[in-house]
């Protein structure tokens, strides 16, 4: 490589991005998986170029200071098939995951932008369908949908119908929660059980349809956030354990906060069906998606205040207490297994890919 | 599913753990066939809970491991074909070959698809009449009688578009190979349940006799494999060679007759070359004449496709024991989930895989 500066060379072609972007010539589909790929190519390409310091957060949200108050800003992208699936569907997806961005940051959602890419064919019931699950969705979170955009592909252009999503909230502690506020000692809280989204779409995908009573968890946030702050503003860090599931959001805030964590995998709550479905295809809970879920790290003497305010709340019913984070092994994540060992959980490289046998 | 919560019981298997500490006198080397053990073994932790002189040797039972590198090839040759729809078990997609992977394929346009079931492939090729659909049916006795089945359904339904890339391993030839092989460490056997739930375990009492040999049928639990490795290792503190079946639950003498049958009907013993091992007489299935036209080598002509292995992957020596995964130079450094040079560091049952994702290399003891 040429050592002199060099104008016409970008970024990304230089020592800044070393390993990810020359071993993929080509986008791969772990780059969107939420596992290790898409960290590096955030980390490698987007922060870089972008050079925001709120981007630098890498929060779920942006926290932006306008005019005396903060507000919280997030956006998201929606290409999920099938479009429907037990337990929800891309437009309820599209509202929830957006609100729950938002949420994570402590912010009270107030309006979300709607941008849809449709496929030229795409038929336009199906598209009614998932509007008016949208607009049904963003009616019961108490959410406006205020502005939008529409762009057609060519046919074989595009899957169908792809969503992106952008919201604002107003942010309500002065301090809002961010993985970097997590420190030794805090206790781990999860809302409910891992997994139910991400098995519940695999069940009906093509090739993998397999007959299991599995619903999605979508489902907006913000209510039980609310409620949780309610019982304890001090919350340090909250993040909803979307795709890369549970084990991809402990490993980023240990990264961030550069504490470790320490789980007990019994701990974790598994509904019985979903834990023999991930058994069936080899898939580890932990690694598998959620979108109605949220894991908080809160200061050890809150914690039961916090867990039962969860508890009484209709989405978190099921909340455990499933570790705390520790001052050993900073940046990794270790479980105790069921045996009374310990193994180290990492984040996934790309995407989950079901077991041979 | 039942069967789960129950064979993860902790203070049950610490008392399995105690009842083998109790009876160990002297060190002794077990190895634990298939990769689905060995997962186990390191999700759970089992190995950290026995004594420290009973050793775990990681075996050559993952099938999308000891797949050889041509076979790699000539599935990317045959998904870059126009109007393929290539269909395989998800874990294969991220194994190199001897340049790329069934990914990389992917990513550039061509129809790569990860199906759980071979007759999913079928059903595709029913559905899809004017595309090739080629299944790549690889793995161990566990996934042949599936395979069979949808070469017989293909043949029943006259599907002329349907064809497998067949690649099938054995274990019993495996494990005489490991047994014959100069640098043998190995005392006893957990032989893979699985495959035993499909082939009984008829074929061992010769190999147990011969070698004088301890081989244990197990299971994948946590409570199931400490009692196939508290059965193997009584076996060894009183000299006996005999087999056992601690996975009576699911394994009988005889297996599945029906499954044999099917095998039998579309299958025929083969040579078989193991990535990382080489060369085991008599060691896959391969389809019989009978099916030929079904076979995706023959329709593709790729059956000249010939392949190098990487000399810097010494998943071989991992494969029979003769080093643990983070004793390979190469472990962690050039050789990652992300850059694998072998497929042990790629499929989760792959013993370096599994001693990658569950930190192995990083692990630390824990407080508290």
């Amino acid at each position: 490589m040429n050592s002199q500066p060099n104008d016409s060379q970008t970024d990304f072609q230089g020592p800044v991005c070393p390993v990810p972007l020359r071993d993929y010539p080509e986008v791969v589909l772990g780059h969107g998986s939420g596992g290790q790929l898409t960290q590096e190519l955030i980390a490698h390409l987007f922060v870089p170029a972008f050079g925001s310091p709120e981007l630098e957060q890498l929060g779920d949200a942006a926290v932006l200071s306008l005019a005396g108050g903060q507000v919280a800003l997030a956006t998201d992208s929606f290409v999920v098939q099938p479009l429907f699936f037990p337990g929800g569907d891309i437009g309820q997806l599209a509202v929830h995951g957006t609100i729950n961005d938002l949420a994570m940051m402590g912010a009270k959602p107030v309006a979300l932008a709607a941008a849809f890419i449709l496929e030229e064919g795409f038929s336009m019931e199906t598209l009614a369908r998932v509007v008016q699950s949208m607009a049904r969705a963003a009616k019961a979170a108490g959410v406006s949908i205020v502005t939008g955009d529409t762009k057609v592909v060519q046919r074989g252009h595009g899957d169908g119908c792809y969503i992106t999503t952008t919201g604002l909230g107003l942010v309500r502690s002065r301090v809002p929660p961010a993985p970097q506020r997590v420190v030794p000692g805090d206790a781990v809280l999860l809302s409910g059980t891992v997994a139910d989204h991400g098995m519940a779409v695999m069940s009906v995908r093509q090739g993998l349809e397999f007959e299991a009573p599995i619903r999605s968890d979508t489902a907006p946030l913000h209510e039980l956030v609310a409620a949780m702050f309610q019982a304890c503003p001090e919350i340090h860090a909250l993040r909803d354990p979307t795709r890369g599931g549970l084990a991809a959001a402990l490993n980023e805030i240990a990264q961030a906060a550069g504490v470790g964590i320490q789980i007990d995998d019994q701990a974790v709550p598994v509904d019985p069906v979903v834990a023999s479905a991930c058994e069936m295809l080899g898939l580890d809970p932990l690694a598998v998606a959620n979108e109605g879920k949220l894991v908080a790290f809160v200061p050890q003497e809150h914690a039961s205040r916090v867990l039962e305010a969860m508890r009484n709340h209709p989405l978190g019913r099921r909340a455990a207490l499933i570790g705390h984070a520790v001052a050993d092994h900073p940046g990794t994540v270790v479980a105790r297994t069921a045996v009374g060992a310990t193994r180290v959980i990492t984040t996934q490289l790309g995407e989950a890919l079901p077991r041979i046998c | 599913m039942k069967y789960l919560h129950e064979f993860r019981d902790g203070p049950k298997a610490q008392a399995l753990a105690e009842q083998i500490r109790r009876m160990v006198t002297r060190r002794w080397a077990i190895m634990e066939v298939c990769g689905g053990q060995t997962h186990s073994i390191i999700r759970h932790g089992i190995d950290q809970i026995l004594p420290p002189e009973i050793e775990l040797i990681h075996g050559p039972g993952c099938p999308v491991c000891v797949t050889p590198v041509e076979t790699i090839d000539k599935a990317l040759a045959i998904a870059s074909q126009p109007g393929v729809i290539f269909c395989s078990f998800g874990d294969m997609l991220r194994v190199p070959g001897s340049r790329e992977d069934l990914f990389a394929v992917k990513s550039r346009g061509a129809d790569v698809r990860v199906v759980y079931s071979p007759l999913d492939a079928v059903k595709l090729a029913q559905r899809e009449p004017q595309r090739q659909v080629v299944f790549f049916a690889i793995g161990f006795e566990t996934t042949a009688p599936a395979n069979a089945m949808a070469a017989k359904l293909a043949r029943q339904l006259g599907l002329k578009n349907f064809s497998l890339l067949v690649s099938h391993v054995l274990v019993p030839p495996a494990i005489e190979a490991i047994l014959n092989s100069p640098h043998n460490r190995v005392q006893a056997f957990l032989a893979a349940g699985h495959v035993c739930s499909v082939m009984g375990y008829w074929q061992y009492p010769p190999l147990a006799q011969r070698y004088r040999v301890p081989i244990v049928v197990t299971g994948f639990e946590p409570l199931d494999l400490l009692e196939g490795i508290r059965r193997a290792v009584a076996q060894l503190e009183s000299g006996r060679a005999e087999v056992e079946n601690a996975y009576a639950r699911v394994v009988t003498y005889h297996g599945n007759r029906a499954a044999q049958a099917v095998i039998e009907e579309v299958f025929t013993t083969t040579d078989r070359q193991w990535r990382g091992i080489g060369l085991i007489p008599q060691s896959g299935w391969r389809l019989r004449p009978e099916y030929a036209d079904l076979d995706a080598e023959l329709r593709f002509g790729t059956a000249e496709v010939q392949a190098e292995e990487s000399p810097l992957c010494l998943s071989g020596q991992v494969l029979q024991g003769i080093i643990k995964p983070h004793e390979c130079p190469a472990f962690g450094k050039e050789c990652t989930p992300r850059t694998p040079l072998g497929a042990t560091m790629v499929s989760a049952e792959g013993a370096c895989a599994a001693y990658y994702h569950y930190g192995r290399h990083r692990q630390m003891p824990v407080s508290g």
